[in-house]
């Protein structure tokens, strides 16, 4: 595998400063896992492509269904209702975690000894399971043995599960609560990395905190901001496992988003060709939704955050 | 330099740590004490009477077997994915050709796909394998989706291996393969770590893959456990609860002694 690279690179560079020629691995290291990859990740989204023209039942042979499952879809006031659900609530997720992860993780980036402490105890949520986060939250917002029916000053009637809008309350909530930590986290290390220098010229030009946090700390976050917004974008429209557990998509199909539409549809109804024609929805969605966040922001130009110093 | 101390960030700060600790709380306590009590009481009070039978409970419904069938698929995940990632990062690092920069795209990309929007497909691949309701069946699919982001670490942490040390090596004639198990391998063990500990996170915490790839008790999974168990017998509460503590000791466990690892890999997952 080397005879294939060796030559290429001292044709390239004929005279090294050492005298020998750097032995470089031929690109067969990378077969393995790129095969696995395309198999078992690459190829699954193509057929997807494929199956939303299929008419599938899960046990005979799929078979062509031209643009059934697509019509279908379009008159589908379930399926309409769910993409708007879909983008409301992450909509609502990206308004909620953001500005909450970037105060916690700008203030977890300091050294202080509590601040290690405190952020240890913060960072247990994104070490539990999507499945372990909504049963437990299921069991303490229980109608009946939980928090609100003991508060029910706050809480009405208590059953947060009865109404849309204090289901898709509860769906926020929980998602925040999962994954706030994880983007404090990524904001934590992208304040860390932040030079001081900036901080120690504002203060001698006498800015002050709340200053310094608006025209040093957000500016130079931007690249981190615009990768945990993509990241909250991609797993909003595809919130699931939350969803499953807490609503199960009621009261009715008040809160049947599309990626739980989708599972019903295929591993419920048996519909599997319909169920992939949402999945590849929700996959342009998300692709177009990201390449408009790239663009807006310019971060395919890749402006370093570091100019002028 | 000295700055007085932001009193507002810190009392945001405590508002966080009460509403990220109540609940973990409430849920060691409702562990320590029967239906009943809990019942009675309600989620917030302390255990009058505390007692392991939740947990015991748990064990004679079978989540010793699913706790075990978990630890399997990790391992498997964990083994694939140290077997498959560092010889692929070795080679974008290092190789110069168009066809592994065309691969390092294709991983970029990979972390875009959301597991969610190939579930029909994999049913349908993993049927089609005869692998339906099989272990194997899971940990495949598990492992792949995991490759993109351990790639992505494992890579950055490889390009900080300096050229005079490949040079170094070069004089001495050897050949990528001595580079690789003397060199590269050796350097990059805090990123091999930090890989192992995502890979482990993601396969342990798998729900998905879970749910649609398998269906009887022999291959159940401890999260799915958790989720039939809450369809089935979601008002004992404590139970519940007690299973939920039991999916997470382990990870606990590697929280305690891997911190960093842990913390590096899924700082890792937000890019630079």
């Amino acid at each position: 595998m080397t005879t294939t690279a060796e030559p290429r690179v001292a044709r390239r560079r004929p005279v090294r400063r050492t005298g020998a020629a750097v032995v470089r691995p031929g690109f067969v290291w990378a077969v393995p896992a790129t095969l696995f990859f395309l198999i078992f990740a690459v190829l699954p989204l193509i057929l997807v492509a494929v199956l939303s023209f299929a008419s599938w039942d899960g046990i005979s042979a799929p078979r062509f269904a031209g643009l059934d499952n697509w019509r279908t879809l379009i008159h589908d006031h379930v399926m309409i209702q769910s993409l708007w659900l879909s983008v409301l609530i992450t909509v609502l997720g990206v308004v909620v975690q953001t500005p909450l992860s970037i105060l916690l993780g700008v203030w977890a980036a300091g050294h202080q000894r509590n601040r290690a402490v405190l952020s240890a105890i913060y960072f247990v949520p994104l070490l539990l399971s999507a499945t372990a986060v909504s049963i437990l939250w299921r069991a303490l917002l229980d109608p009946n043995f939980g928090v609100p029916a003991q508060a029910k000053w706050l809480f009405g009637d208590g059953n947060l599960f009865g109404r849309q809008t204090s289901a898709i309350g509860v769906l926020v909530f929980v998602g925040a609560w999962q994954y706030t930590p994880f983007h404090t986290l990524i904001y934590q290390g992208a304040a860390r990395a932040i030079p001081q220098v900036l901080y120690q010229a504002a203060e001698i030009d006498g800015a002050g905190r709340v200053r310094q946090f608006w025209h040093i700390t957000l500016p130079q976050l931007r690249n981190t901001m615009i990768t945990s917004m993509i990241l909250m974008v991609v797993g909003g429209l595809t919130t699931f496992d939350t969803v499953l557990i807490l609503t199960q998509g009621g009261p009715g199909t008040d809160t049947t988003i599309s990626a739980y539409y989708m599972y019903q549809r295929a591993f419920k109804s048996f519909d599997f060709g319909g169920g992939s024609a949402i999945a590849l929805v929700l996959v342009l969605i998300a692709t177009v939704i990201s390449l408009i966040v790239v663009k807006v922001s310019g971060y395919d130009k890749m402006r370093g955050t570091t100019e002028g110093l | 330099m000295k700055r007085r101390p932001n009193y507002l960030a810190g009392l945001g700060s405590l508002v966080w740590l009460f509403l990220i600790g109540l609940p973990l709380y409430v849920m060691l306590a409702a562990t320590l004490q029967d239906r009943a009590d809990y019942s009675a009481n309600g989620p917030l009070a302390f255990p009058e009477h505390v007692t392991l039978h939740n947990y015991t409970q748990d064990f004679s419904n079978g989540f010793g077997h699913f706790f075990l069938n978990t630890l399997l698929v990790t391992l498997a995940v964990v083994a694939i994915v140290l077997l498959l990632v560092p010889p692929l990062s070795y080679a974008i690092v290092r190789s110069r050709g168009r066809i592994t920069t065309g691969v390092f795209r294709l991983f970029l990309l990979g972390l875009a796909i959301p597991a969610q929007a190939v579930i029909v497909p994999m049913f349908y691949v993993i049927s089609k394998a005869g692998l339906y309701d099989n272990l194997i069946g899971v940990i495949l699919p598990t492992a792949a989706f995991s490759l993109p982001v351990c790639a992505l670490i494992l890579t950055g942490v490889m390009r900080d291996i300096t050229p005079d040390l490949y040079e170094a090596m070069a004089m001495d004639g050897a050949s990528p393969w001595r580079v690789f198990f003397q060199l590269v391998v050796p350097l990059s063990k805090g990123g091999l770590s930090t890989i192992m500990v995502f890979s482990a996170l993601q396969a342990w915490n798998g729900f998905l893959f879970p749910l649609v790839l398998t269906q009887s008790d022999s291959s159940k999974v401890i999260t799915l456990g958790l989720f039939n168990f809450q369809t089935e017998h979601g008002i004992d509460i404590p139970g519940l609860l007690a299973a939920v503590v039991l999916s997470m000791l382990p990870i606990f466990v590697v929280y305690l002694f891997a911190r960093r690892a842990l913390v590096q890999g899924l700082m890792g997952v937000g890019g630079k």
